[in-house]
């Protein structure tokens, strides 16, 4: 029986050997030509096994992507919008979608208001090289999805205080950043 | 950074393969030498112009807890309770915006049952109100930071 069949009783769920794996590999990759090699060595697994998890976790949908985690102010994307829209709740899906097309778009969220200080549902994020590109970009997007007339706020970030993913530790509060 | 640089970042956000040997199979589509890759992941990790570079998880199927938190602060406070508010080890990135609500963080906590204490605790340890928007739906964007 290979090591993946044996968790095929709790097929979706993250195992006690997945999360180990999570625990590890969530700092980074090692740089090296056998990255998922060299971690297997750290927990007593093999490399096929690291590999076949790290799999059957992307089709789970557990692991979203394999990636690069990118700093957008150093690459020169200095500007970056919050854009709140207030949008009737049966409409909010459809433009929520009509957004998303748009390549400056970065994120688009569904979230609750908090009335009533805040009216506003529907979250995008938009980046770009300065205020003013991000700006015209809102307003042609709100011309493109007839949106003039709808109640919208633009928040620009002023300052990035801390940047990093999730981090898990389960069962275990040492190694936080 | 140079091109090369921006064809690797580009690349990589496409995803990273799951094999034995991921970066000699990168380094082949982007036609350079794999050692040549790895020294230039490692500079721009070195530079923070990459945070982090491995899987990105989905924190709800992990059981973890996600959100987005909004609070008003005024501003000769403001350096202060951002102080207290990134101390704990549950708010993942922070920034200040320009609104009344001004502060604006992501929590990511182990549980998502955490998220409801943590945010108590928040709000204990800072005196003010916080604001909590979890998602309810995400809209599907592809991922294109053209670096």
């Amino acid at each position: 029986m290979n090591s993946v069949a044996r968790d095929v009783e709790d097929n979706m769920k993250v195992s006690a050997r997945d999360m180990k794996l999570i625990q590890l590999v969530q700092y980074g990759l090692p740089l090296c030509s056998h990255p998922y090699k060299e971690i297997g060595k750290h927990i007593d697994m093999d490399e096929q096994e690291v590999i076949d998890r790290l799999k059957k976790m992307q089709e789970s949908g557990v692991i979203k992507r394999m990636g690069v985690v990118v700093r957008h102010r150093k690459l020169g994307y200095r500007a970056n919008a919050m854009v709140v829209w207030n949008i009737p709740d049966d409409q909010v899906k459809e433009t929520g979608k009509k957004i998303s097309q748009f390549e400056f778009v970065t994120l688009c969220y569904r979230r609750p208001r908090q009335l009533p200080q805040w009216p506003y549902n529907l979250f995008s994020m938009i980046h770009g090289s300065d205020r003013d590109a991000v700006t015209e970009n809102i307003h042609e997007l709100a011309r493109q999805c007839g949106l003039q007339d709808v109640n919208y706020e633009i928040l620009f970030s002023k300052r990035c205080f801390k940047q990093r993913g999730a981090i898990y530790h389960p069962g275990d509060s040492s190694g936080r950043d | 950074m140079d091109e090369i640089d921006r064809k690797i970042i580009n690349e990589l956000q496409g995803g990273f393969p799951v094999c034995e040997s991921p970066f000699a199979e990168v380094a082949e589509r982007l036609n350079m030498e794999e050692e040549d890759l790895l020294s230039r992941i490692k500079n721009m990790l070195d530079d923070g112009m990459l945070s982090r570079f491995g899987p990105m998880y989905h924190a709800e199927r992990l059981g973890g807890g996600l959100s987005l938190v909004a609070m008003k602060i005024p501003e000769t406070d403001f350096d202060k309770v951002a102080e207290q508010v990134n101390a704990f080890p549950q708010v993942a990135h922070n920034y200040q915006r320009d609104h009344e609500l001004n502060m604006w963080f992501v929590l990511a906590t182990e549980k998502a049952s955490e998220v409801d204490d943590t945010l108590e605790a928040i709000e204990d340890r800072t005196g003010y109100k916080v604001y909590n928007m979890p998602k309810l739906h995400e809209f599907y964007v592809g991922l294109r930071f053209d670096a």
